[in-house]
C-alpha cells in the first residue's frame, strides 16, 4: 500500500467535480418537494438530460448549447410526470418509478449513435492570477462554470426559500395544499413549475456526468447517482446547505475509494465501491435526528373539491 | 343608508342536497350582522360564495351598489372582504408572520411585517408572537393568527366563523371591544355563532337558516335565546337535566402528576393533584395553552407518568399505554377531531373500530370483526343523530359538529369508567350540544366519573359538581360549580394574568 500517491490537491478538485451531479440533481428534487410532490424520476430525468446533452454537444460542438438542451430535455420528460400527477392525479410513487424506467430505456434509444465518441471539451473559467495560488488556486480555481453554477444554484435555492415571497408560496402549498387553495394560490400551476425545475436540474447534473465527469457516453452511466440525490434531500432535511454537504462528502468518499484503489489497500473492491452510499446516509442520518421536517402534503394527491 | 354588500337569491346545490336555497340579505357599513342554524344549514356555503371559494348555481350579488362575483379569494379579499376560518386555513409548519403574510396581497418585508402585528396584537388585545411556529399554538392562538391576518388587511366586510369557541370570558370581552370598534370605525362584520348570548349582546341584526332557506330575521337583544335556538333548529328545546346524586368511591386519583410536554412550545404539568370519584362531573377551565392536551394526553395514557402519579380504583395505571387503559375503561375524546380524535381519510366503520376494538369485542385474537364495527357506528349514529348518509362515509366528509357527535358518541357508547374529553361541543350547534352534555350528565348519573375540560365556561357551569382551573400547567383546588362568580372563576384561571401566556 502506497498512499504517498494520493495527491490532496488532485483528490480535492476531483471531489468536487464528483459532487457536482449530485448537487443538480437534488437542488431541484428539493424544490420539487418543497413543493410537495415526490418526483422518484430522477434518475430518468437525468440519463434522458446526460444523453440530450451530450449529442446536442457533440452536434453543435458547444457543450454549453448540450448543456442548455439538458436542461431542456430533463424539464420536457418532467412535465410527462406533471401532467401523470397533476392533471390525471396519478399515484406520485408510481408515476415516478415509471418515468425513471422509461428515462433509462428512451435515453439509450437516443444514445445508440453516440457510443465511443468523445464530446466537446468544456473549458476552465480563467481566473488569473488566483489560479496561481498554492494548493488553494488548484482545488478552488481550475473548474468549469457549471460547478461553480451549481454551487450558486444551493445559495440561490437557500436564499429564496427563506427570504422572497415565491420561496414562502412554495413551501407554503407543500404545507398544506388546501390551506393554499383556500388563500388562492394556484396549487397545480405552482406544483408544475417545481416539477419542471427539478427535471431541468437532473438534466443538467446528468449531462455533468456524460460531457465533464466521464466523458463520453454510455448505457445507464448515471448509475444510481439519481437515487444518492432523492436519499440525500431526506437525509439533509430539506435544507439546501445541508444538502450541499452530504453531496461533497459522498463525492468526497467516491473519490476517495478510487484513490484507494488505486492505491493498493487491502479492502476487498466491493467494500470499497459500497463505502460512498453507505458513510453517507450513516453520517446524514446521525444528522437528521432532529426533527424531521418534511413538508406535510409531500406526497399528497391534491383535488380542489369545493 | 345604503347596503356594503346585498345578497340576492342565492342558490347553491351539491350532488343530493341543496346547501343554500334562495338565500337573501344585506348588510350595512358598520353593522354587525349575525348568521344562525343548526350544522349543516348553510352558513359555511354562504360565506364561502361571499369569499369566493364557491360559485352560486343562481342569484348575484352586489358591493357598495355594484355587482359583486369573486371569482376567487384573492379577488373577494381585494373587494375588501376578509374571513377568519372556521377550520383554520393556516399552515403549520411556518412562522405566525409567514402565515400572515401568506394571505395579504403585497405584504411588507419580514421585520416591518412583525411590527405590525404586535402593533395590531396590542391595540386590540389580541397577544401573539410572530416568530412563533403555527404548529406549536393552541386552538386559541391559531384563532388569534387569523383574526390578525384579516385586520391587516383593514377589510370592510369581515367574515367570522365561530370566533369565540376557544376564547375566555376575558378573551370574549376584548375580541367584542375589538368587534364594536372595527364596528364603530365602519367595518361590517358577518358572526357566526352558536353562542347565542354573545350574539345578543355582540349584533344589531340576525338571519337564520335553516336546511338552506331564510327561516326568520331578528334582533337579537330584542330576542331571548331561546327563541333564536328554537327558531334555528324549528322545535322545542330540553335542557339538560341533572338529577341531585352523591358521589361514590374515588375512580380517578392524580397524585403531584408532573409531565414534560410532548411539544416544543407545549405547556408542561405542575404537581397536579386531584380526585374524582363515581358519579362526578370535574370541570376543567382555563385559557387554551395551560395544559390541556397535556392533561388529556397524560390522563388517556399517550404520555406516560412516573410511578404513583395516575391512581385508576387504587391500582397504579401512570405506566399503561393507551390500549390498556382504554381496556380497564379509561376512555377520552381528545379535542382536534381531524387527524387526532379521528383519522380523516378512514370511514366512520373503521374509526369506530380503533377505539372500539378493546372494549366492544371486535378484536378477536387479532382477526377484526368488521360487521360487529359496523354495527357499533350505526348504533353511535343513530343514537347521537350524527348526519350522514352512513357508516362507510370518511370522517373527513362530515360537518365539524357531526364528527363531534360521531366522536363523542363512540366513547359514551362503550361505558366507560372515566371518560376524559376537551373541548366536546366545539363548533357544535344549540341542540346537538344540548345532547352531548345531556349524554355526559346521563354517563355520571350510571356511575362513571367525567372529566370535562372545556373553554366554555357557560357549558362547565351548566353540567360540572366541581369546577377547576388550569393555569400554566397547574390545576386549582376544585371548588363546587354551583354558586360560583365569573369573577371568582376568572381568578382561578389567572385573570388578567392569563393574557400574558401567550406571549411565553
Amino acid at each position: 500500500m502506497d498512499l504517498s500517491v494520493i495527491n490532496p490537491v488532485l483528490f480535492v478538485a476531483g471531489f468536487l467535480v464528483a459532487a457536482t451531479p449530485l448537487i443538480f440533481a437534488a437542488i431541484g428534487e428539493l424544490i420539487a418537494e418543497k413543493s410537495g410532490v415526490l418526483n422518484l424520476g430522477v434518475e430518468g430525468m437525468m440519463i434522458t438530460g446526460a444523453i440530450c446533452g451530450f449529442a446536442v454537444a457533440v452536434e453543435t460542438g458547444s457543450p454549453l448549447i448540450g448543456f442548455a438542451a439538458a436542461a431542456g430535455g430533463g424539464a420536457a420528460l418532467s412535465l410527462l410526470f406533471a401532467f401523470l400527477t397533476q392533471v390525471t392525479l396519478a399515484n406520485q410513487v408510481a408515476s415516478g418509478l415509471a418515468l425513471t424506467l422509461f428515462g433509462l430505456g428512451l435515453s439509450a434509444l437516443l444514445g445508440q449513435n453516440y457510443v465511443g465518441i468523445k464530446p466537446p471539451r468544456l473549458g476552465d473559467i480563467d481566473f488569473g492570477p488566483l489560479a496561481d495560488i498554492p494548493v488553494l488556486g488548484p482545488v478552488l480555481f481550475t473548474h468549469d462554470i457549471i460547478l461553480y453554477l451549481g454551487i450558486a444554484l444551493v445559495a440561490a435555492t437557500w436564499a429564496v426559500l427563506k427570504f422572497t415571497r415565491a420561496g414562502l408560496v412554495l413551501r407554503a402549498v407543500g404545507e398544506s395544499h388546501d390551506a393554499a387553495h383556500a388563500l388562492g394560490f394556484k396549487v397545480k400551476r405552482i406544483r408544475t413549475l417545481a416539477i419542471m425545475f427539478g427535471g431541468a436540474c437532473a438534466g443538467v447534473g446528468g449531462a455533468y456526468i456524460s460531457l465533464i465527469r466521464v466523458p463520453q457516453w454510455t448505457e445507464g452511466m448515471t448509475a444510481g447517482v439519481g437515487w444518492i440525490a432523492l436519499a440525500l434531500v431526506v437525509f439533509a432535511s430539506w435544507k439546501p446547505w445541508r444538502l450541499l454537504l452530504g453531496a461533497y462528502l459522498f463525492g468526497g468518499i467516491t473519490q476517495l475509494q478510487l484513490n484507494l484503489q488505486g492505491a493498493g489497500v487491502a479492502i476487498p473492491v466491493e467494500y470499497l465501491a459500497m463505502s460512498p452510499y453507505l458513510i453517507t446516509i450513516l453520517v446524514l442520518v446521525i444528522l437528521s435526528r432532529d426533527k424531521s421536517a418534511a413538508p406535510a402534503s409531500l406526497g399528497r394527491i391534491f383535488h380542489a373539491s369545493s | 343608508m345604503t347596503a356594503l354588500i346585498a345578497l340576492e337569491g342565492l342558490t347553491k346545490a351539491y350532488p343530493g342536497v341543496v346547501a343554500n336555497d334562495d338565500v337573501s340579505l344585506s348588510i350595512a357599513p358598520g353593522e354587525v350582522h349575525a348568521l344562525l342554524g343548526e350544522n349543516g344549514a348553510g352558513k359555511s356555503t354562504l360565506v364561502k360564495m361571499i369569499y369566493g371559494l364557491v360559485k352560486p348555481d343562481a342569484g348575484h350579488m352586489q358591493m357598495n351598489g355594484t355587482a359583486f362575483a369573486p371569482a376567487e379569494p384573492r379577488a373577494a379579499r381585494a373587494a375588501g372582504v376578509g374571513m377568519v376560518f372556521q377550520h383554520f386555513s393556516l399552515f403549520d409548519a411556518l412562522s405566525v408572520a409567514e402565515n400572515i403574510a401568506l394571505g395579504m396581497e403585497h405584504p411588507p418585508a419580514m421585520r416591518t411585517l412583525s411590527q405590525q402585528i404586535r402593533d395590531v396584537s396590542d391595540t386590540y388585545g389580541l397577544p401573539l408572537s410572530p416568530d412563533r411556529t403555527v404548529g406549536d399554538l393552541s386552538a386559541g392562538e391559531r384563532q388569534r393568527v387569523e383574526i390578525i391576518r384579516c385586520l391587516l388587511q383593514e377589510p370592510k366586510l369581515l367574515i367570522m366563523d365561530e370566533p369565540t369557541s376557544v376564547l375566555t370570558p376575558q378573551e370574549v370581552e376584548i375580541l367584542f371591544k375589538t368587534l364594536r370598534k372595527l364596528s364603530a370605525e365602519g367595518t361590517a362584520i358577518l358572526y357566526i355563532s352558536h353562542k347565542l348570548e354573545e350574539i345578543r349582546s355582540l349584533c344589531d341584526s340576525a338571519t337564520i337558516l335553516r336546511l338552506g332557506r331564510v327561516v326568520g330575521h331578528c334582533t337579537p337583544s330584542e330576542t331571548s335565546a331561546r327563541d333564536m335556538a328554537e327558531m334555528m333548529v324549528g322545535t322545542t328545546l330540553k335542557t339538560p337535566m341533572r338529577a341531585g346524586k352523591t358521589p361514590g368511591d374515588v375512580v380517578l386519583e392524580l397524585t403531584e402528576l408532573s409531565a414534560k410536554s410532548p411539544s416544543a412550545f407545549g405547556m408542561p404539568l405542575r404537581e397536579i393533584s386531584v380526585q374524582v370519584r363515581r358519579g362526578e362531573v370535574l370541570g376543567i377551565g382555563g385559557v387554551a395553552g395551560n395544559g390541556q392536551d397535556e392533561l388529556l394526553a397524560a390522563l388517556s395514557g399517550e404520555t406516560l407518568s412516573k410511578r404513583g402519579m395516575v391512581g385508576f380504583k387504587g391500582n397504579d395505571v401512570g405506566l399503561l399505554g393507551p390500549t390498556a387503559r382504554r381496556a380497564l375503561g379509561i376512555l377520552s375524546a381528545p379535542e382536534e377531531r381531524l387527524g387526532h380524535a379521528a383519522v380523516p381519510d378512514m370511514s366512520l366503520t373503521e374509526n369506530a373500530m380503533l377505539t372500539g376494538a378493546a372494549r366492544e369485542g371486535l378484536d378477536r385474537g387479532g382477526i377484526l370483526d368488521w360487521a360487529g364495527a359496523r354495527r357499533f357506528a350505526e348504533t353511535i349514529i343513530k343514537t347521537f343523530d350524527v348526519r350522514t348518509p352512513g357508516p362507510a362515509n370518511a370522517a373527513r366528509s362530515l360537518s365539524g359538529g357531526n364528527l363531534q357527535k360521531f366522536v363523542i358518541g363512540r366513547e359514551v357508547l362503550q361505558r366507560p369508567e372515566l371518560l376524559v374529553v376537551n373541548q366536546p361541543t366545539w363548533g357544535v350547534d344549540a341542540s346537538a350540544a344540548a345532547a352531548i352534555r345531556q349524554a355526559l350528565l346521563d354517563l355520571a348519573e350510571n356511575g362513571t366519573a367525567v372529566v370535562v375540560i372545556s373553554q366554555d365556561l357557560d357549558e362547565l357551569m351548566e353540567i360540572s359538581d366541581r369546577f377547576a382551573a388550569l393555569n400554566e400547567g397547574r390545576l386549582s383546588e376544585p371548588s363546587p360549580a354551583q354558586g360560583l362568580t365569573v369573577d371568582e372563576i376568572g381568578l382561578m384561571m389567572g385573570g388578567a394574568h392569563g393574557m400574558e401566556v401567550a406571549h411565553v
